[in-house]
């Protein structure tokens, strides 16, 4: 693809703290590479920011590889941009053109509170996943990892659920704010394993009601959240934890 | 775990959700199939029988009960659970998701269910209350005295076009409620694996046109006079 720049007006949510009411603050920013990264691009601006002696604009990022789960920003009505089974630093300038206005807002839900700008708090997702996902092992001499015979097919749908970076793109889609899509893998990559089969009861259980807790809607099967995952965890994982916890919860002893 | 904490929990309230909402799709194929009756051509004997048979044998009556109460809990957990979820997001969007990703259909089952309230009250007013209630004219059929329902029918929907229209489009409703909601109660259940989910899929999108549009047909061939 030919090589391009481009001037850009951006539009970004600026909230100085938990507190603030927050607004939408307008930038141009000038001579933008197309192969820059969304992120490279906002790292520019910034710089722009710290030379005029202003507040640069604060957002989570780690790794940029897609991989760690870090990024987030809602862009033009839509978690991590436009593009498919991506991550917001994996978004290229390529995507937009000379003249584009990009309207940059933090992920939306109670329970995802602002801390700064376009970062929000997202332990929620930590304190489910200290409810119950996990296994537990007791220490000494690691297992031989081929001891426990697993079918292939059931480890390759493990694995794509484990694929979920907990970037919390399903919950910002979600018109309720459901975390439905990150407890469905969760639960589905543990519980498609014999290693996860011992705790699958209690795992359900205590995850689902951590995540009650926490203040996330209920799902209802829209499918935004599929739709929006930069790592395609697919909604068939929502069915599967609903009947595990379903389960789990008419066989419970106590 | 208690019992009440299951079902209160945000998967129990969707169960629930799910399960009346597969009840009330099996009373729409009871409802649609005796209905149908009035395509028979011969003059509502058929029909009026149907009607006579369910309003006066115990098993639809004690059904009848259950059935007010799956419609009244689907209701009001829906509306419920409309409000709890609107309420999760105190902040929204500047710019709205809208159809990236989701059909509206799908995200308008508040709306759409409450439609279809305010259908039932019309519906349940017309056919429920006189049948029950304040009572039919009587008809003759074999030599016994029977509810003449299929004249009531006659009635409601000849040379009143309004009447036509809002069942009609109560008939839309239904059929955008189903669409999503059919496949979404299985996938609540969690029913949707593998190789029940082309299936699930296909049959709901066949009942959601199927249904609909069988009774969508009742008043109005009896407005445009197809069946007297």
């Amino acid at each position: 693809m030919q090589h391009y720049t481009m001037n850009l007006t951006l539009k970004v949510w600026r909230q100085k703290n938990a507190n603030d009411s927050g607004h939408f603050e307008t930038y141009p920013v000038k001579d933008i590479s197309s192969e820059m990264s969304f992120l490279e691009m906002i790292d520019v601006l910034n710089e722009q920011l710290i030379k005029d002696g202003k507040e640069p604009i604060a957002f989570d990022h780690d790794c940029r590889e897609g991989i760690c789960g870090m990024c987030s920003m809602y862009i033009n009505g839509r978690p991590h941009g436009p593009w498919q089974h991506n991550t917001t630093c994996q978004l290229h300038m390529r995507a937009y053109n000379d003249g584009d206005t990009i309207v940059v807002e933090p992920w939306r839900a109670n329970a995802f509170p602002v801390i700064k700008d376009l970062m929000v708090d997202r332990s929620a997702f930590d304190r489910i996943i200290q409810a119950g996902g996990y296994i537990s092992v007791n220490t000494g001499n690691a297992v031989d990892a081929n001891a426990t015979p697993i079918e292939k097919d059931k480890a390759d749908d493990a694995f794509a659920a484990a694929a979920c970076i907990g970037c919390g793109a399903c919950v910002a889609a979600c018109k309720n704010s459901s975390a439905m899509l990150f407890v469905g893998a969760k639960v589905s990559h543990l519980a498609l394993l014999p290693q996860g089969s011992p705790e699958r009861k209690n795992r359900a259980l205590n995850m689902v009601a951590q995540m009650d807790k926490e203040g996330f809607g209920a799902c209802t099967n829209t499918g935004a959240c599929e739709a929006v995952c930069p790592k395609g965890i697919s909604i068939e994982n929502i069915a599967r934890l609903n009947r595990e916890y379903m389960m789990a919860g008419l066989s419970d002893d106590k | 775990m208690k019992w009440s904490d299951l079902f209160t929990s945000s998967v129990g309230k969707k169960w629930i959700m799910g399960l009346t909402g597969i009840f009330l799709i099996l009373f729409l194929v009871v409802h649609v199939g005796l209905n149908a009756c009035i395509f028979a051509m011969d003059g509502g004997v058929m029909f009026n029988k149907a009607a006579h048979f369910m309003g006066s044998n115990a098993v639809p009556r004690i059904l009848e009960i259950g059935l007010f109460a799956g419609i009244i809990l689907h209701m009001i957990q829906g509306w419920l659970l409309e409000l709890s979820n609107r309420s999760a997001r105190k902040k929204g969007y500047a710019v709205p998701m809208g159809n990236k990703g989701s059909k509206w259909y799908s995200r308008s089952m508040g709306l759409l269910g409450t439609l279809l309230f305010l259908f039932l009250v019309m519906h349940i007013s017309h056919f429920w209350v006189p049948s029950r209630i304040t009572g039919l004219d009587p008809v003759m059929i074999d030599g016994k005295e029977y509810h003449d329902l299929y004249g009531e029918m006659l009635q409601v929907f000849q040379g009143n076009l309004l009447i036509v229209v809002l069942y009609v489009l109560g008939c839309f409703a239904l059929a955008w409620h189903l669409l999503h909601g059919f496949q979404s109660a299985f996938r609540t259940l969690g029913l949707t694996n593998g190789r029940y989910i082309a299936l699930v899929e296909s049959a709901g999108l066949l009942f959601s046109i199927l249904i609909p549009l069988v009774f969508a047909l009742m008043p109005v061939s009896m407005y445009l006079g197809w069946i007297k």
